[in-house]
């Protein structure tokens, strides 16, 4: 073996190890953040935990119910405003406009995503809560600021991901459609879309990872409430929201239940992120 | 009810445009406005003096330094692994569970919230290892979370150089390592350099992760275990807590002129590299 070769080899193996570090990192903070989160989880009751309505740190009461709530309906009112909307710029993008209106939109859509999350969350404190405020009364901060703010956030990845997947399906379903007399709405409604299911819902469950996990701009707009909101007018406290306004003074066992906090978080991203892989494989495997 | 095919189709388009407008509207208005309110505040000497009584008055110079050196961390560190990544995925192996396994990690990694890589770079870097709040601590924080788009744009660049280049090397005799370094990477540099400058965006933007790892403290920073504030976590400061909206003003407004010019450096780049391969 001559020394190109073995340099060669050793290359090979260093970019191996290299290779591992996203997986690695992953195992890290998944250890972590069970080993630091998990043992007040179960000295308290894992039940206490997920169904107890009193977060009270100071009194060893840590009962997550109302920000999982609070999670569970920005979330779902994200989707409400984003899954339409950037289903709407997806078709436009890809079956109702010329090249050159695409070439201004696409940038732009690209852009949103740029944007940092705190302008987002500011641009609903001076904007959103204010005219809700006005318009329908209540603190203005709440359920609705949050999910109006979060689904404009969710519309890039919703966008983007089923752009790729509508372009991805073969030419001969379009064409197909049309030379039967279809008109291109009809095309776009029975043949594209279906077509491109497994990765539209790829798109939703990946906007929906993003909505959950959305901290700073929640924080600013949601009025942070330990409380089951009973309205869309009513303030709400996120999971995101509970770790990140607690951990500048948090100690000990306090932490330790932000860090669960964190955990059940992990735990529905990972959820998420398996489901949308999975979604997303199986259209590749279908398409050979 | 069965419409006419041509009239629904009107209704249909003209509804889908509609909101693709107004979505194009909000991202026009949200730059307009930051801009409009912004802009007043910006002159030479808010970007170069220090915030002083808690940013209440002084400009932002620090914040800049901070947002500039923990990004320039968190490249350095995420480029060789990302890069090494996606070299090793596309040129010294095939699919197979070994690659499943990275690609999954991978994308697992990039669905993650930063407030998640916030937790767990204040329990490894800032307590565990000692490292306090720091800049070494935010730029490793950062670094893991823009690893994977790292890794995604440049595996797509490096896909995308042709496979004649390959051969042509390996037919001079060139070895593997040859091949990559001297005519595989230079090809889909501008890819690579694309995917930096985007994580570089993410990087500016990024509040979360930042302000439980590198802190918040206003002084330059003096080495990496000084604690620094970006930009991002300043303006969150200072609008939360209300002590200058004009300075908030001006802060927002340096943070999007910056995503702004990333984002147009990533389009022209990236318009280049897709001419040269199609």
């Amino acid at each position: 073996m001559n020394r190109l070769e073995r340099k060669d080899r050793l290359v090979r193996l260093t970019l191996l190890v290299v290779a591992f570090s996203a997986v690695s990192i992953l195992a890290v903070i998944t250890v972590f953040m069970f080993e630091q989160g998990t043992p007040v989880m179960f000295k308290y009751g894992l039940k206490n935990f997920l169904a107890g309505s009193d977060w009270y740190p100071s009194e060893k009461s840590f009962g997550l119910w109302p920000m999982i709530v609070g999670s569970i309906y920005v979330t779902f009112g994200a989707m409400v405003i984003g899954v339409p909307f950037g289903l709407a710029c997806a078709i436009v993008l890809t079956e109702f406009s010329s090249k050159h209106v695409r070439r201004v939109i696409k940038p732009m859509i690209e852009l949103l995503a740029g944007i940092p999350s705190v302008v987002y969350g500011f641009m609903g404190v001076v904007i959103l809560v204010p005219f809700i405020r006005q318009t329908f009364g209540g603190p203005g901060l709440s359920v609705l600021a949050a999910s109006i703010i979060l689904g404009i956030m969710i519309l890039p990845t919703i966008i983007s991901i089923s752009v790729d997947s509508i372009r991805a399906i073969s030419p001969a379903y379009r064409e197909g459609s049309i030379a039967l007399g279809a008109t291109k709405w009809q095309t776009v409604r029975m043949v594209v879309l279906p077509a491109a299911r497994s990765g539209i819902i790829a798109s939703i469950i990946l906007g929906m990872g993003r909505a959950i996990g959305e901290t700073m701009a929640v924080i600013m707009i949601a009025g942070n409430a330990v409380s089951v909101p009973r309205s869309i007018l009513s303030p709400v406290r996120t999971l995101t929201s509970n770790i990140a306004l607690e951990m500048g003074y948090a100690a000990g066992e306090h932490r330790q239940a932000l860090f669960a906090t964190g955990v059940i978080l992990f735990i529905i991203i990972m959820v998420l992120n398996t489901v949308a892989n999975v979604t997303s494989s199986r259209r590749n495997r279908v398409k050979g | 009810m069965s419409l006419d095919p041509r009239l629904s189709q009107r209704i249909a388009k003209t509804l889908l445009w509609a909101m693709t407008v107004l979505t194009v509207a909000v991202l026009v208005f949200i730059i307009f406005f930051i801009l409009r309110k912004g802009l007043p505040a910006l002159s030479l000497e808010f970007l170069t003096k220090n915030p002083v009584d808690m940013g209440k008055g002084g400009g932002i110079f620090s914040t800049v330094i901070g947002t500039i050196v923990l990004t320039a961390l968190a490249i350095l560190i995420a480029t060789p692994l990302g890069v090494g990544t996606a070299i090793y995925l596309t040129e010294y192996t095939w699919e197979n569970a070994v690659t499943r396994v990275i690609r999954f990690g991978a994308e697992c990694l990039a669905g993650i919230p930063s407030i998640i890589f916030g937790l767990f770079g204040f329990i490894l870097f800032v307590t565990k290892l000692g490292f306090g709040w720091s800049i070494l601590s935010g730029g490793l924080t950062l670094a893991f979370m823009i690893l994977p788009t790292i890794i995604r744009t440049s595996e797509e660049a490096i896909k995308s150089v042709p496979a004649a280049y390959r051969q042509v090397s390996f037919s001079l005799g060139g070895t593997k390592w040859q091949t990559v370094t001297r005519v595989v990477l230079p090809s889909a540099l501008p890819g690579i350099v694309t995917g930096i400058i985007l994580s570089v965006g993410r990087s500016i933007g990024e509040t979360a992760a930042v302000i439980f790892t590198a802190g918040s403290a206003l002084r330059l920073p003096t080495s990496l275990f000084s604690s620094t504030r970006t930009m991002a976590v300043h303006f969150y400061i200072l609008a939360r807590e209300g002590i200058s909206m004009s300075r908030a003003y001006g802060t927002a407004a340096v943070l999007i002129i910056a995503i702004m010019a990333v984002n147009i450096a990533t389009y022209c780049l990236m318009n280049k590299f897709i001419k040269k391969y199609s």
